[in-house]
């Protein structure tokens, strides 16, 4: 069809139209026209704070009729501003999600047969109850471990304190942000914590290392990057995808996937070498200059060069660019940091060029956060009973590690894992889905074979759920109360989560959960509050706050401290030596390399006809703890596999057609994914949104949808420092349906046209036609899979 | 009429194209599941590794020669309030003459109601003493300006004043008031 015809012509019958459709109009319109309202404005509006991800933005939940009709942003709040990204915006697509977890039950039939009968709150607690007491009798009080995510965990935390185990794991830690926080105390004394430190908004120069902001929504850390963008400071893109980031880059740096401590080095060898550093800074500050000016002395950007495969010219212009705005220059820490292994000295480097640039401390580099002065509640002092965490075989392995473990908790499971024996009996786990957030899935489900005991906190039927004996369901955020939020950020605050509505089905909130746990253990001492509201009131009064404000407002503000050196924030560094450390004594006396140093042998090359396993974040989806959400979904109901034309164009791989992946050792995707054709991918790598390819039945809306790059990810490279498991490891190849397997060479016969060089357009052109969700996920990226989505033009 | 002129912005230039503008909507407007009434489109030109994308928030354009309004046989596409392109439902027989005559995709049949749908600039909103529109107020990037063109001194036409900008198929000649800053 030619539609651009069609449409000039019509616009031509339009104007003539126009003049008679006066009279048709008058001729209708002896009735007004009414302006529809939807009245999704609540009768009352309850303030809390959101928990879709982990940034916990303030929100105005509208309630009408007993139901949560809308959410917005709540404006008071320091972290929202009064803005929400989509998933926030989507929270009642997980409070009415059908397949919510809506009564206790036990399983029935053997672990993992997904067989379970519904029993009263009291038949499930006391089983619970039962099961920690004789793990405690049998093994001792460590045999039983907690994984957790989410603020509802602090409860759970505190009732396995009080119980008496250390082993408490949380993946958000050597699975995702751990090297960072290590590198960046080794070097400033101080973690990057949640929400990160960093001054975006008043950068004049923003590094993003495989950083995707914009796709990765941290609300508040995407504000401050429009404010960036807005503010027309340089921006860096350091990413082997073309990114919506490197998409608003002043210098995308396309770099071959793994050797970004490559470049990094040879920043610092430009930045030493042309003498652009903050010196005065430096003099003041830090210790090392010297050592490492001679350390990064063979780094030049031809070194760098075939490494990386950015020119050098490139190379040396970005770190003249980064100098140039300093102090108020901010190479970003990131987040999901665990890729490579050696993931502690890559932050470390990062850690040491933006000691380099003197942004640490300084407007538009990091700030010095506070927190309100907030008394923890007056419980009894948890009993020591020296029982030692279990994730590691000795204490001296993985030194610097400053959180538990959790593959390490998981490995203590299975006999012969750490140890050999078994040193972990039971397991509750809290809103976190091991399979897909450990590595190497198999050696989960291993673990979870070898359990006495498996309990699941949680609101959706998530794999894990699949394999316990009690499952436990938890009334969602806007069903319930929490611990007071306090977190150290530029303006100290206290935020209330509370709840909407009344709990849905048969959920209750974590707190009674976890002191109906206490009561039947003999811990009522630890749980002396009659509910959440009580507890949160006994430590704001005692505070000097008042409830009723906090209440109305969901936030109060504490006095704004000096977040800056130069504004009188205390120039203090936390480090054995209470300086800067661009050399590390630290890291020398425990054998590990005192200041970043490039190992070839760290970096593997696929194998031929094998691409590097790379995943991230769709904007509307926090892991798979949001697939299942219909709402959110309607915009990314699947994931796609981005796939380099070129090397489309060499397999014979159509734009939407579905393969199956499979890896180095030979595990095959259990589900398809359509392929997106793209330019917007390094040829070594292909990408997909973290989450998908759900296998939980349970879950009938995301089962099934795409594919899951756990499962791929069988192998993981161990970071010797602290522990964190390096994810971006493994290598996967394309699997036609029913085809055994087919190599690239025998695929290059058919030259196939890549038929997206127009990225999304494409897609969204498919989308329209289809007026169906699947043909838009190809672009994972943004358009939406919305009948009336996409222009046809 | 209030003698106003509603158009709305999106700015390329900060838009992230993550969609809370959609979920924000859909939740506004109670907008059936499977269907939207704003979107998000992104366009990619060049070669790895030289590249340019372009990403846009896009809606019913509430064109000042709208085709939707010329089309209609009943009169229910019209221009309501500052000249925002609205359908009136009580005289909407689905027919889909607009759906048809529209060149940006932007209008759907509401399956509960079979009536034609689409983006109001949330008129019971800022014809009711709120002055942002749902995907406006929620937009994490700021992205989406929106107000009276009629008024020099609001937003919206300081920032078409100061920004070079760009409409959507101008050659059809509907004169959107929809603009994407770049």
């Amino acid at each position: 069809m030619k539609r651009r015809e069609f449409i000039r012509i019509g616009s031509v019958a339009g104007a003539g139209a126009a003049a008679l459709g006066g009279l048709t109009t008058r001729w209708y319109d002896l009735y007004a026209d009414p302006i529809h309202d939807p009245e999704t404005d609540g009768d009352t509006i309850v303030p809390s704070f959101c928990e879709l991800c982990f940034w916990k933005c303030g929100i105005l939940a509208h309630v009408k009729d007993g139901r949560v009709t809308k959410i917005r942003g709540n404006p008071k709040d320091p972290l929202s501003n009064g803005m929400l990204c989509p998933r926030g915006a989507g929270g009642t697509g997980l409070l009415y999600d059908p397949d919510r977890l809506k009564q206790p039950m036990l399983r029935r039939a053997k672990r993992g047969g997904q067989e379970f009968q519904e029993v009263s709150w009291d038949d499930a607690l006391n089983e619970v109850a039962r099961n920690f007491e004789r793990i405690k009798t049998e093994w001792g009080p460590g045999a039983l471990a907690l994984f957790l995510h989410g603020y509802g965990g602090n409860w759970m935390k505190h009732l396995f304190k009080a119980y008496g185990s250390p082993n408490i794991a949380a993946p958000s830690y050597a699975q995702c942000r751990g090297p960072r926080e290590v590198g960046f105390s080794l070097t400033f004394g101080s973690g990057i914590y949640s929400p990160e430190v960093t001054d975006m908004q008043h950068s004049r120069c923003l590094v993003l290392i495989g950083s995707h902001l914009g796709e990765n929504m941290h609300n508040t850390q995407v504000q401050e990057f429009s404010e960036a963008v807005r503010n027309r400071a340089d921006l860096i893109v350091v990413d082997p995808r073309f990114s919506v980031a490197a998409s608003k880059a002043r210098y995308w740096l396309p770099i071959k996937p793994g050797t970004d401590l490559a470049l990094l080095l040879s920043w610092m060898h430009v930045i030493i070498g042309e003498g652009l550093y903050d010196r005065e800074y430096l003099t003041q500050y830090a210790m090392g200059l010297e050592q490492l000016t001679e350390h990064v002395k063979p780094y030049s950007p031809e070194w760098a060069y075939p490494r990386t495969g950015l020119d050098p010219e490139l190379i040396r212009q970005t770190a003249r660019v980064m100098a140039a705005a300093r102090p108020a220059t901010l190479i970003h820490p990131g987040r999901h940091v665990t890729w490579y292994g050696n993931d502690t000295q890559r932050s470390r480097a990062i850690a040491i060029l933006n000691a380099l640039m003197g942004s640490w401390g300084r407007r538009g580099g990091f700030y010095i956060p506070s927190q309100v002065t907030l008394p923890p509640y007056p419980y009894p002092a948890y009993e020591k009973n020296g029982t030692e965490v279990a994730d590691r075989p000795e204490p001296s392995q993985y030194p610097l590690a400053d959180e538990v473990l959790a593959q390490g908790i998981c490995d203590a499971t299975i006999p012969g894992g750490l140890r050999s024996e078994s040193r972990i009996k039971g397991w509750m786990v809290y809103g976190s889905n091991l399979p897909t957030s450990l590595p190497n899935p198999q050696q989960t489900y291993r673990a979870i074979e070898q359990l006495e005991f498996l309990v699941t906190v949680d609101v959706l039927p998530a794999e894990i759920v699949g394999w316990s004996d009690v499952v436990l369901p938890e009334a969602t955020y806007l069903e319930r109360c929490d611990e007071l939020l306090n977190p150290y950020y530029r303006q100290p605050y206290v935020a209330v989560r509370q709840p909407a509505v009344e709990p849905m089905y048969g959920s209750k909130p974590g707190w009674w959960i976890a002191r109906e746990l206490a009561n039947r253990l003999g811990l009522e001492n630890f749980f002396p509050w009659k509910d959440s509201v009580e507890y949160a009131k006994t430590r704001l009064t005692a505070a000097g706050y008042d409830c009723d404000v906090l209440q109305r407002d969901g936030v109060v503000l504490g006095k704004p401290e000096p977040i800056y050196f130069e504004e009188g924030a205390p120039a203090e560094f936390y480090t054995d030596s209470g300086k800067i450390e661009l050399y590390s004594p630290q890291l020398a006396s425990l054998g590990f390399d005192p200041m970043p140093t490039w190992h070839q042998e760290d970096v593997e090359d696929p194998p031929s006809g094998y691409y590097r396993l790379l995943f991230g974040r769709a904007p509307t989806h926090t892991f798979g703890r949001t697939t299942n959400n219909r709402l959110l979904s309607e915009v990314h109901a699947e994931n796609a596999v981005w796939v380099n034309a070129t090397v489309a164009r060499q397999w014979g791989l159509k734009n939407g057609e579905r393969i199956y992946l499979q890896n180095q050792d030979g595990v095959r995707s259990t589900f398809s994914a359509p392929v997106k054709v793209t330019e917007r991918i390094h040829p070594d790598a292909v990408y997909m949104v973290h989450g998908y390819g759900r296998t939980a039945k349970g879950l009938r809306f995301a089962y099934g949808k795409g594919i899951d790059d756990a499962e791929l990810v069988t192998r993981y490279k161990t970071d010797p420092i602290m522990g964190g498991t390096g994810m971006n490891v493994n290598f996967v190849t394309f699997v036609r349906d029913g085809a055994a397997e087919t190599t690239a060479e025998e695929a290059t016969a058919e030259e196939a046209t890549a038929e997206e060089t127009a990225g999304g357009t494409t897609a969204g052109e498919a989308a329209a036609r289809q007026g169906g969700s699947e043909a838009d996920a190809i672009d994972g990226s943004a358009s939406t899979a919305l009948s009336a989505g996409g222009r046809q033009g | 009429m209030s003698g106003k002129r509603y158009a709305m912005a999106v700015d390329t230039r900060t838009c992230v194209g993550c969609s809370a503008c959609v979920i924000a909507c859909k939740t506004e407007n109670a907008v059936p599941r499977g269907f939207a009434r704003d979107w998000i489109t992104t366009e990619t030109n060049g070669t790895f590794p030289s590249l340019q994308m372009v990403i846009r928030s896009e809606r019913c354009n509430h064109c000042e020669n709208a085709p939707c309004v010329t089309s209609c046989p009943t009169g229910a596409s019209h221009y309501g309030p500052g000249g925002i392109v609205l359908v009136n439902k009580a005289k909407c027989t689905g027919c889909k003459a607009c759906i048809a005559s529209c060149p940006y995709g932007a209008r759907f049949v509401d399956p509960a109601s079979g009536t034609v749908d689409k983006c109001t600039f949330c008129v019971h909103r800022v014809e009711h003493g709120v002055a942002t529109t749902a995907c406006q107020d929620v937009c994490p990037t700021s992205s989406i300006v929106f107000g009276d063109l009629n008024d020099p001194n609001s937003e919206i036409a300081e920032a078409l004043r100061t920004r070079p900008s760009e409409t959507l198929l101008p050659e059809a000649g509907t004169e959107p008031r929809h603009y994407f800053l770049r």
